[in-house]
């Protein structure tokens, strides 16, 4: 709008206006200074609206320091409104009749009666909110606005002359200061701030319509006249990307939420049966992301560039199914045992070829093979221990020591948010679950024992499982011993029992030692979640049992495969010698062609890396299968029946002995474990293992979360997982390291196999690298390598890190310890805090007669007079408690003691019942030294 | 109050339906406390709710919903009442006397056996998520 027109619709206005007020309200001094302050800005029609606008100004000038008040002295405030609230009643009014002397009481009567008519709808909280709003606005109003008042005041005069002077005040509007101009302008903006934030004001929305109307009002009609149309567009704008990135912000927030795999399958699992099992499935999600990265290098870096670049199938002898094989190759049944086609393909060691650089580009494929295979230990062993230290800096072991655990459960943990009847059901259940772990570590702390009876069982159930571990240890090395024994002898005259021993007893041990061990457990009563804790390290020791023995079979096996293979390869040699002497003999020629035999034909070794990988990945399979069968007949056949025989049967199948199958955490935990074990030994030997290990984790998660949601019932004694998953991964750690020996003992010190897989021809794998260094690298760096390897840098390097392990050791056990203290501080304090609320006559007898001691117990007024307080009382409170405080000997005596001396709780329930204060926000949080009431409560805190 | 939306589909009714505190809600924003609105009690309602009312107000309205009495103290009986809620009535009798019991510990600082609003503000003020559950996006 231009500003001219609108600078002459405002005179007219004001001219109506003013003839208006002159007639309505004329005798009103009141009326006619404000008119006049405003004398320019308010053309009011009545008088209604004067009190209005001024209201808003004063809201719009205390929005900013009330929210600065409030994070400094909030308690200060409330305090003081409790003070003044009887005061503020009857000063319910506007900013000016505040600023008005004490001889307009009159006419502040008079304007309040008005307000209360027009607000008259309103529910009496709100009142009374108000209230308490417009009392505190005043004192801040007279504690820090004093010089805008008199500024103000000044203006008022000002006005009031002119006023009185003349009442149509054209001229005066043409002569507008700078300084008014300015004061317009303010007032501009704090309307259009007022806009703004109107939103976010407590205020009942009859008087919020009110406050918009008249602000869009005043700004509309005065940006004009101060030529600041313009910038409302751009304010509009802004206003409105804000919105939009907050927006966007969501949104992107939502996505990245919805691009976690599985999260909600996990939530799902979570709400029905705690966080202990969903622990499981996070470790599970865990390890599919890590088996997909290993995958990635593997496939990438190896088994592509084979394919890819390398030469085809059939082509040499190590990628041809031999002959006598080739009849059946393509049978299921010799498919499903990895051999066949299987065997001779990219999945296993053999099918690579030994040349040094492939394709058009070179690519080294022996020496990328051997980076990757010891490549997948160091990223494993990286990406646990990274993520160990994370989940330790998250810190807790799922029994949070917060303040309010039950109180934010009931009152916060429903999200108003949910919006979908399913959500809603998973959310109940959620609440149910966590109210149930919480209760369970609330029984624990509470459970007072016999503390040596309890000690006593322990160490008897420790022993007595170390005695079980030590027994079936024994046996496994007994049976091995035996199995070793037979395999010397002729199969023959082996019965199917000897035949199968070893795997008769491992079966036997996996089968009955865990639930052996968890009865045993009984005996100690540990919390759940440590139990679960112990449970899953006996279980570890007994399959380390189980892995000793694998390897074992497995070392004798390969021991064999190479005895055989040299025989083989000294016949090869022989026959290729052979071969050409009668070529030689025959054509008398010394320019021999090689000979030419079908790959298929050719004699070749055993090529035990190829053997090894086999036997991992029939390993991990049967794995699966037994899993997977475990579950469908364990847990879904059970439920089955157990669901649809109940309504036939002698006894209640549910409650009764079949029941449901609870989800077993610790084993499905092992198994998890283990097999990631299995699949980093094989990975060297069956590059394809990785593969099938991310396709197996891929069903198990969907597979196991359908059987858990559908056939198992949630643990009796629901329990909170700790927060960081580092014992899972602690183990994880150990199997990785348990798994690296093998696999860099068989690098390091087994001869390759002579005709397959990338290593071929060379003494020891390692030498691909050596030989790189040797041949690829320029020579500075090859002796660089040969001083790195020196024992005389070596050890000092080994010597510094040790050093420097101590250090960081003893540098955290002394953040630890900080940690400690400063929680059991914060205990201590916050336990301080609450007696000292606390009224003292019902719980401490004693503190009574402590007082009694006190020389100047005549000073502490009884707690029923407590409205008039004494200001020397006050002091001497304060001084005194910590004079006593170190006096006192014991912890729980100090605390008390505190109560009585420092703290006589002014709302205690014996004075007066604490009324019902319609609080409004901003609110008493706490009682804070302060005015009146407040007195006697600023002790130390 | 969030955005600009005015009509209200029948899903959108529908979804809200699960709130276990529903009728409490109504009745804590309706002027005459029997959970009949007016116009303006619905708006208030959903500026209440909304992302940016202040923290306190919110607070100041959670209590009144959670206080099922009407008697300005939230008792043993909301308490019980609110758990049952919230779990379906799915505890044992003697679990939910056990968490009520709790809380009333945890945030009664003057003992009085009941939580008056200063000591739920006193509490809600510190949960961590209390500002990011309570409210409603239209």
């Amino acid at each position: 709008m231009p500003p001219k027109r609108k600078n002459n619709t405002v005179i007219n206005l004001e001219d109506v206006g003013m003839e208006v007020d002159a007639v309505s309200d004329s005798g009103s001094e009141d009326e006619a200074r404000k008119r006049s302050k405003n004398r320019r800005t308010k053309p009011q029609r009545r008088a209604k609206r004067v009190s209005d606008d001024e209201e808003d100004e004063e809201d719009e000038d205390e929005a900013p320091r009330k929210r600065g008040r409030k994070k400094k002295a909030k308690p200060r405030d409330s305090d003081e409104d409790d003070e003044e609230d009887d005061r503020n009643v009857k000063r319910k009014g506007s900013k000016a009749s505040r600023k008005r002397a004490a001889k307009e009481e009159s006419d502040e009567e008079s304007e309040d009666d008005r307000e209360k008519k027009k607000k008259g709808g309103r529910a009496a909280s709100k009142k009374e909110k108000e209230d308490q709003n417009k009392g505190r606005k005043g004192n801040v109003k007279k504690k820090e606005g004093k010089d805008k008042d008199g500024e103000k005041d000044k203006k008022k005069k000002n006005g009031k002359l002119n006023s009185s002077s003349s009442s149509s005040s054209d001229s005066d509007d043409e002569s507008l200061s700078e300084g008014e101009m300015e004061a317009l302008k303010e007032q501009v903006e704090e309307k259009k701030k007022l806009i703004t934030t109107l939103r976010n004001k407590p205020w009942r929305m009859k008087r919020r319509l009110v406050l918009l109307k008249e602000a869009q009002e005043f700004v509309e009609r005065f940006e004009g006249a101060l030529g600041k149309g313009k910038g409302r567009k751009l304010y509009a704008y802004k206003v409105m990307m804000t919105k939009k990135l907050i927006k966007f912000k969501r949104d992107f927030e939502n996505f990245k939420t919805a691009c976690i795999p599985w999260e909600r399958k996990i939530k799902d699992v979570e709400s029905h049966f705690g966080s202990s099992v969903a622990s499981y499935f996070i470790f599970l999600r865990w390890m599919y992301g890590l088996n997909l990265i290993l995958f990635g290098l593997m496939f990438g870096l190896v088994m592509l560039p084979e394919l890819l670049m390398g030469l085809p199938y059939g082509s040499i002898p190590r990628k041809t199914v031999p002959r006598e094989e080739q009849p059946t190759a393509m049978d299921f049944s010799v498919l499903f045992e990895f051999s066949g086609y299987c065997q001779y393909s990219f999945l296993f060691y053999g099918f690579y070829n030994s040349e040094r650089m492939i394709g058009v580009l070179q690519f080294r494929l022996p020496l990328s093979y051997l980076l990757v295979g010891v490549g997948i230990f160091g990223y494993s062993l990286m990406v646990v221990i990274r993520t160990m230290a994370r989940n330790s800096n998250e810190g807790g072991d799922g029994a949070e020591e917060g303040e309010f655990t039950f109180s934010w459960k009931m009152f916060t943990s429903w999200d108003y948010l949910i919006g979908n009847p399913e959500t809603a059901d998973n959310k109940f259940a959620s609440i149910t679950t966590s109210f149930k772990e919480s209760i369970v570590d609330e029984q624990e702390n509470q459970k007072d024992e016999n503390i040596h009876l309890r000690r006593f069982l322990r160490v008897l159930a420790n022993l007595m499982i170390l005695c079980c571990l030590g027994g079936s240890g024994y046996l496994i090395y007994f049976v091995v011993k035996r199995s070793q024994e037979f395999a010397n002898m002729k199969t023959d005259n082996l019965s199917w029992f000897e035949k199968n021993e070893v795997e008769f007893v491992m079966s036997l041990l996996g089968l009955v030692c865990p639930p052996l061990f968890e009865t045993i457990a009984e005996l100690e009563d540990y919390h759940p979640r440590i139990a679960l804790k112990w449970q899953l390290g006996r279980i570890f020791a007994l399959f380390l049992g189980n892995l000793y023995t694998f390897l074992f079979a497995l070392f004798d096996e390969v021991n064999a495969k190479l005895e055989r293979e040299k025989s083989i390869k000294n016949e090869t040699e022989w026959l290729l010698n052979q071969y050409y002497a009668n070529y030689s003999l025959h054509f008398n020629t010394s320019d021999v062609p090689p000979p030419t035999v079908d790959p298929a034909d050719v004699i070749r070794g055993p090529c035990w890396e190829t053997g090894v990988g086999i036997e991992f990945v029939k390993l991990i399979v049967s794995d699966m299968q037994v899993t997977y069968l475990t579950i469908l007949i364990g847990d879904f056949l059970r439920a089955v029946i157990v669901r649809f025989l109940n309504y036939c049967w002698c006894w209640d199948l549910e409650a009764g002995f079949p029941s449901y199958g609870e989800f077993d955490i610790s084993g499905n935990v092992l198994g998890l474990v283990f097999n990631q074990g299995m699949i980093w030994m094989g990975a060297f030997y069956a590059p394809g293992l990785v593969g099938l290990n991310v396709l197996r984790l891929l069903s198990s998660m969907y597979y196991q979360s359908w059987a858990v949601m559908s056939c198992n019932v949630p643990h009796e004694r629901v329990f909170k997982a700790s927060r960081s998953n580092n014992f899972y991964m602690g183990l994880l750690l150990l199997v990785l390291f348990l798994s690296l020996l093998p696999v860099v003992y068989t690098i390091m010190t087994m001869p390759p196999s002579f005709d397959c897989g990338p290593f071929s021809g060379q003494e020891k794998m390692y030498e691909v690298v050596m030989e790189t260094i040797e041949q690829d690298l320029p020579a500075f760096i090859g002796n660089i390598f040969t001083y790195a390897t020196n024992p005389g840098l070596i050890m000092p390097a080994v010597l510094l890190m040790v050093l420097a392990l101590y250090y960081l050791n003893a540098v955290s056990k002394g953040y630890q310890q900080a940690n400690n203290d400063l929680k059991r501080k914060m205990q201590l304090a916050r336990d301080e805090e609450k007696n000292r609320r606390n009224n003292k006559d019902s719980t401490n007898q004693v503190m009574m007669d402590l007082e009694d001691l006190l020389p100047n117990k005549s000073l502490i007024p009884p707690p029923v007079k407590e409205e008039p307080p004494p200001p020397a009382v006050v002091n001497e409170k304060g001084s005194k408690s910590p004079k006593t405080k170190p006096g006192a000997a014991g912890k729980g005596v100090n605390l008390q003691k505190d109560v009585s001396l420092a703290a006589p709780n002014p709302r205690g329930p014996v004075t007066r019942a604490p009324g019902p204060r319609g609080g409004p926000p901003g609110n008493a949080r706490g009682p804070q030294p302060g005015r009146g009431r407040g007195r006697g409560r600023g002790g130390p805190r | 109050m969030g955005n600009k939306q005015t009509i209200f589909t029948a899903e959108q009714l529908d979804a809200y339906q699960d709130n276990p505190f529903r009728q409490r809600i109504a009745e804590a924003f309706s002027e005459d406390g029997e959970g009949n609105m007016t116009l303006e009690d619905f708006l208030d309602m959903f500026s209440v709710l909304s992302e940016m009312a202040p923290r306190d107000l919110k607070a100041y309205y959670a209590f009144k919903i959670y206080d099922f009495n009407n008697d300005d103290f939230i008792c043993k009986a909301d308490l019980e009442k609110t758990v049952n809620k919230l779990t379906r009535s799915e505890l044992t009798e003697d679990e939910v006397r056990m968490v009520c019991e709790k809380v009333i510990d945890e945030c009664d600082l003057d003992n009085d056996g009941r939580l008056s609003l200063e000591d739920f503000q006193h509490m809600i003020v510190r949960a961590p998520d209390f500002l990011s559950t309570f409210h409603i996006r239209i």
